[in-house]
């Protein structure tokens, strides 16, 4: 029961610490990866894909 | 076609549904002569017949087919339209059964005296409606356009043979199960997830199946890149999966009963009540449908997405946000009020991804904006997203607790609601079904760009009748609840406020028949497009119809 415990208050403490910097972290890293300049052919083609007929 | 090659042999997935349909077969029969109360018989029943007809089905397909479709023929991927046709049909089914209920209930609000039986009474046609407009239409909307543009966008036939017939067929049948059951009186009585445990488990191995098959298509695609529309189709259905086990964890009286009991209780409850209840909104009303908005906009446009990086920050934030906003639904509620106020604050800050969609919708008109004075289908969805942004402009305002303490409860909310699902929801699936079943019956186009329009003015009067109708009677009725005389008592009894609804009500049942008629219409059309409409493949080009 202690272990449970114990193991329930790394998690929660774990979450309650790092959640909110983490997700700012992959939020934006995943901002640099859409703006990034080099992708930027990538994307314009992308954007082209529903028009391209077979 | 040139298939028949291989020897015939029968599937896995042929002999594997064939066992399981049958021992299903069995179990119902059982469960329909034992079952403890009515409705859950008459629901195994309909659950047997169900089983042995897909046994019947099953075992004729396989008698009549000879090898099983080829992926590609002469390079070009043979596309898997059957299971599209039958989604696009049961979507106008539904739309127009749903819409009907829809105006009953609002006539009834009107009159009452339309109450007249128990299995007709406002409290169990209200989730026959939303279930109808919401999970049949929009659902067999979001499955026919999903399976249709992963296939396009991927450059691959869908994956699975059965499967994909499984996901469409199973998934209308759960929906008759539910629909039924609200009106016999078996209901969870938890707002947009009603059907009971059984109805929820059958859901559960249905949206499995079409998550597997679309993730399958997506991993043997042809295109390199999963285009953007696949994200939020992908988004809305594990979403929609993690939702729907995270507030349906009941346990059942008896295994041979329609009633069950929630793990969990009182303020619990209601917060993953409203966890499930706004991502429902989210995720299915919003993401699976700007899928849609991603990819039918550009094609009826003939222009790029506007701006593929803004659709990626958005979806992302989207994805971030959306899941934090349910505690707005339990606003001066016994949900402590931290958890209140950082649903408020996570409702506010959605606005942003959702302007960020609408813009991106808008935007990838430009250079084609003529187009929406000859094109009725383009007007109809561009229409449909700027109702998207008013109505996600107006959601993070009623969000914030002094407002939403004038708003909620009264018919402000519901005036909310409909604005987003008649004008962004609705609109978006119109247009989506004007392109799509051209395209999947091979039609050069629609039967009559005209009744299009017709349709078009029509259902955009009565969202105009509705929306400003509520408007008015949500802030007269939150406005009546508050006041106070000089002495502090309340000026006005219950049934005060609610006399002063009535012409409101009448005026949004006028709002709710003519977006019925609307529908009325493209049914016609559609129906006429599909039976009398020119071959995409006929070579004399005739126009069909006069020039708008």
């Amino acid at each position: 029961m202690k272990a449970i415990i114990s193991v329930e208050n790394f998690v929660s403490s774990f979450v309650t610490v790092w959640w909110t910097p983490l997700f700012m972290v992959i939020f934006f890293a995943i901002v640099a990866y859409a703006l990034w300049p080099k992708n930027k052919t990538a994307f314009d083609d992308a954007a082209r894909m529903p028009l391209r007929e077979d | 076609m040139n298939q028949a090659l291989t020897s015939k042999r029968i599937t896995l997935g042929e002999g594997g549904l064939t066992l399981v349909f049958t021992l299903t077969t069995v179990l119902c029969v059982y469960a329909a002569i034992f079952a403890k109360d009515a409705p859950f018989a008459f629901h195994a029943a309909l659950g047997a017949a169900f089983s042995a007809w897909a046994v019947f089905a099953i075992i004729t397909r396989y008698s009549r087919r000879t090898g099983l479709p080829p992926q590609e023929i002469n390079g070009v991927p043979n596309y898997n339209l059957g299971p599209i046709k039958f989604l696009s049909f049961m979507a106008m089914f539904w739309g127009i059964a749903g819409f009907t209920v829809g105006l009953y209930i609002a006539l009834e609000l009107a009159y009452p005296g339309l109450n007249v039986a128990q299995w007709v009474n406002f409290g169990r046609l209200r989730p026959l409606h939303t279930s109808a407009v919401v999970f049949a239409f929009g659902g067999n909307v979001l499955l026919a356009t999903s399976f249709y543009v992963v296939q396009r966008t991927t450059r691959a036939r869908i994956a699975g043979d059965l499967a994909p017939w499984f996901v469409a067929i199973g998934y209308n049948f759960f929906i008759v199960i539910a629909g039924t059951g609200y009106l016999l009186g078996v209901t969870q009585s938890k707002e947009y997830a009603e059907p009971e445990w059984y109805a929820d488990l059958w859901l559960t191995i249905v949206w499995v199946v079409y998550l597997l098959v679309f993730v399958a298509t997506l991993m043997k695609r042809k295109e390199p890149h999963i285009y953007v529309a696949n994200w939020f189709y992908l988004a809305f259905i594990l979403t929609i999966a993690v939702l729907h086990l995270g507030n349906n964890p009941t346990l059942p009286v008896s295994l041979l009963g329609s009633k069950s009991y929630i793990a969990w209780a009182g303020v619990q409850d209601a917060m993953f009540q409203w966890w499930y209840g706004h991502n429902a909104v989210g995720f299915f009303l919003t993401a699976g449908f700007l899928a849609i908005m991603y990819y039918f906009i550009p094609k009826r446009a003939e222009r790029p997405v506007y701006s593929y990086r803004l659709s990626i920050i958005h979806f992302w934030a989207l994805i971030f946000l959306y899941i934090w906003a349910g505690p707005h639904h339990l606003h001066y509620t016994a949900l402590p009020d931290w958890t209140q106020t950082l649903g408020m604050t996570f409702s506010i800050m959605l606005w942003m991804p959702s302007w960020g969609g609408m813009i991106n919708g808008l935007m990838t008109l430009s250079g084609a904006w003529d187009k929406l004075r000859t094109d009725p289908v383009l007007r109809m969805m561009v229409v449909s997203v700027a109702f998207y942004g008013m109505s996600t402009f107006e959601g993070p305002m009623m969000a914030i607790k002094a407002v939403n303490s004038l708003s909620h409860y009264t018919d402000w909310t519901v005036g909310h609601v409909h604005s987003g699902a008649l004008g962004w929801v609705g609109f978006v699936s119109f247009g989506a079904l004007y392109c799509l079943v051209p395209w999947v019956w091979g039609r050069k186009q629609l039967y009559s760009l005209r009744l299009v329009n017709w349709h078009f003015w029509i259902a955009t009067l009565g969202i105009v009748l509705y929306i400003s109708a509520m408007w008015v009677s949500g802030i007269l009725q939150g406005l009546m609840w508050r006041a106070y005389t000089s002495l502090g008592f309340l000026e006005y009894s219950f049934i005060e406020t609610v006399e002063a609804m009535h012409p409101f009500y009448a005026i949004r049942a006028a709002g709710g028949g003519l977006f019925l008629i609307g529908a009325l219409i493209m049914a016609y059309n559609l129906w006429m497009t599909v039976r009398v409409g020119e071959s995409s493949e006929a070579q004399p080009r005739v126009a069909l119809q006069a020039a708008e």
